[in-house]
């Protein structure tokens, strides 16, 4: 077992370019998932087929690094083969752990495979000590990625009482709501994280131009119009500008990111196991040069130095990013 | 199996005042043919001190009109004071519980009966039979499932003794958040809030910058802007196993929309009927019901 002073860097891949590039940056662990609708990340042309994950999963072991794997949508009623086959494979391929959040299938997992580690999803929000206990006590879950609400003193409080270890994401995209218990993009569209793995989908956004506006729509709905010599972010929901009262603006979140390498620190101080970088969507240089980056901070935190300056700066260059949650202040 | 389908009273989501609350469970106790109520604080632990002491007279009074009470848990537990709330409700006595957030069953005891809210996320068959394993005497759907899923859920439900019931009415519930969207377009934070969302009894609408009504703010809450209305689908849905029907409060007559569902699960009226009556009664009203036809949620399908 590591010292609990060196975190677990858990870089993203969703590509096997993608998981080989994180493994040579220094990822401590990959996370993956299958080509369908198991993961949350379920987009055209990404993820692993079973073959490819045992592939990836022979390259990190010889780099020294971990596969996880996340099945972590909640599946369809009538339709639990193709998640539990999902379970299946990842354990005949060498996984090092399965990340979960529905319940029935942590049942699955604990009776089925009970030598594969279990991880809790993010999806679950399990968002305080006592639900951590329930997951551990009921299906033997030994590490939970903390949900995006928690403030760093929350989270060290939370490390304080629970027997297993935890995850925190800290660079990447950013949902603002409880993840796993957010409907907005279905109530638009149809598609919704928790049953098709998917927020937003490209599939139901339109652009049209409109008085010198570019009109961003999700479905039947506008989220966005910015003026046309301006970058439009891409209308994610939740991050959309609407009005409410005399309020007019994002009501929700800007289109911000999350960047807490400035928490790095505070986050080991406070007890935190691995540290988590969202981004499996993301191309494979961007994987290399975020780990490469990450992996700096981190071990110069480690070793008692001064975090480079600028690491990461660049990798977020062009967006706003945020602490989120980890600040009360956000609340 | 017959069964008669029976109409659950979900637990007021917004922040009406003190005497708004004990009025509004006065008249549902004397008038409203629904046959159980949830009563508590799903949103915001903020809210619950300024009706807690009002909650043993309305138990009494719903409980002396024949109705079930159920005691309803919070959605989000993040704060001490949350996780107190959530096992001082478990060990409350002898009324069933309504478990809005997991976090309660590391509390229940192996033995305690529950109620499953439709914030627990309840998509399939092995969630069902763990939870059937646990204890839940009834589970609400998650208001996004389409009609295959409530189908199949249903049936697995009552093989296993669980009552399945569905989100038949109200704004949909479609987010929870660690931010408080009220103090937050009121320029406030959420630690000093003034309890703004107190000004708009069924939440504060969300538009789109081409003013299209879109969805409803309500403290950490994120609601649709339409009002879910399953009266016209009451005839698939009782063919799909479902026997019980939520509705959710909000400030219009409540009383006479649990009438109006009385009479089509009564076989009275037909639910086309039902729904011209509903939007006579709610002018204004936009209704939704795409989730069950496996559409986007806000799409709307008359029957």
């Amino acid at each position: 077992m590591r010292s609990p002073h060196v975190p677990e860097l858990v870089c993203p891949a969703g590509t096997p370019a993608a998981l080989r590039a994180a493994v040579d940056a220094g990822a401590d662990s990959v996370y993956c998932g299958f080509c369908d609708e198991t993961n949350a990340r379920n987009f055209p042309g990404l993820n692993f087929t079973p073959a490819e994950l045992g592939e990836g999963a022979r390259y990190a072991h010889a780099g020294g690094a971990k596969v996880l794997v996340a099945i972590n949508t909640f599946p369809r009623a009538g339709a639990l083969g193709t998640w539990h086959r999902a379970i299946d494979e990842a354990a005949r391929a060498g996984a090092d752990a399965v990340i979960l959040a529905d319940i029935g299938l942590l049942a699955y997992a604990r009776e089925r495979h009970p030598d594969l580690r279990r991880h809790l999803s993010v999806q679950a929000a399990a968002a305080n000590a006592d639900a951590i206990r329930f997951y551990v006590e009921e299906f033997g879950v030994r590490r939970v990625v903390l949900p995006r609400v928690l403030t760093v003193n929350e989270i060290a409080a939370i490390n304080k009482e629970v027997s297993c270890e935890t995850e925190v994401f800290v660079f990447g995209g950013l949902c603002v709501m409880a993840e796993g218990r957010c409907s907005l993009s279905s109530y638009a569209t149809g598609k919704s994280p928790n049953m098709n793995g998917v927020c937003s989908p490209a599939s139901h956004v339109h652009y049209r131009e409109e008085k010198g506006e570019l009109v961003s729509r999700l479905g039947e709905f506008t989220i966005d119009r910015v003026p046309r010599h301006e970058p439009a972010p891409y209308p994610t929901l939740c991050k959309g500008c609407f009005s409410a009262g005399d309020y007019r603006g994002h009501v929700f979140e800007y289109p911000v990111s999350l960047d807490a390498a400035a928490l790095v620190p505070q986050l080991l101080k406070a007890g935190v196991t691995a540290f988590k970088i969202e981004g499996r969507q993301r191309s494979r240089s961007y994987i290399r040069d975020v780990v490469t980056s990450f992996r700096r901070a981190v071990d110069a935190e480690v070793a008692g130095e001064p975090i480079p300056p600028g690491a990461l700066q660049r990798l977020s260059e062009g967006q706003t990013t945020t602490a989120g949650a980890y600040r009360k202040t956000w609340r | 199996m017959t069964t008669v389908p029976t109409i659950t009273l979900g637990p007021l989501l917004f922040n009406w005042t003190a005497d708004q609350w004990s009025d509004f469970y006065a008249r549902i106790a004397d008038e409203a043919p629904i046959d159980r109520v949830c009563l508590g604080e799903v949103v915001c632990s903020k809210r619950l001190p300024f009706y807690i002491n009002r909650l043993p007279d309305a138990i009494e009074r719903l409980q002396r009109a024949g109705k079930q009470v159920i005691l309803s848990s919070l959605a989000l537990v993040t704060l001490k004071r949350e996780r107190r709330m959530c096992m001082d409700l478990a060990a409350s006595g002898d009324l069933e519980i309504e478990v809005n957030d997991l976090t309660m069953l590391s509390h229940l005891k192996r033995d305690q009966r529950f109620t499953v809210g439709p914030l627990i996320n309840v998509y399939n068959e092995g969630t069902l039979a763990y939870l059937a394993q646990r204890g839940a005497t009834r589970v609400c759907l998650p208001p996004e499932l389409p009609l295959a899923s409530v189908e199949m859920l249903s049936h697995e439900a009552i093989f296993y003794g669980i009552e399945p019931e569905i989100w038949a009415f109200g704004r949909v519930p479609l987010a929870i958040s660690g931010r408080c969207y009220h103090a937050r377009v009121h320029g406030l934070a959420k630690d000093n809030c003034r309890f703004v969302c107190g000004e708009d009894s069924d939440g504060l609408g969300v538009d789109t910058l081409d003013g299209e009504a879109f969805l409803a703010v309500n403290g950490v809450q994120t609601l649709s802007s339409t009002c879910c209305s399953l009266l016209e689908n009451i005839d698939q849905l009782i063919s799909a196993g479902v026997t019980s029907f939520r509705m959710s409060p909000h400030s219009g007559d409540m009383v006479a929309v649990a009438r109006l569902f009385r009479r089509v699960l009564d076989r009275e009226i037909e639910g086309r009927e039902a729904g011209d009556a509903l939007g006579t009664l709610l002018p204004g009203m936009v209704f939704s019901n795409g989730f069950l036809r496996g559409s986007h949620g806000a799409a709307f399908e008359r029957a």
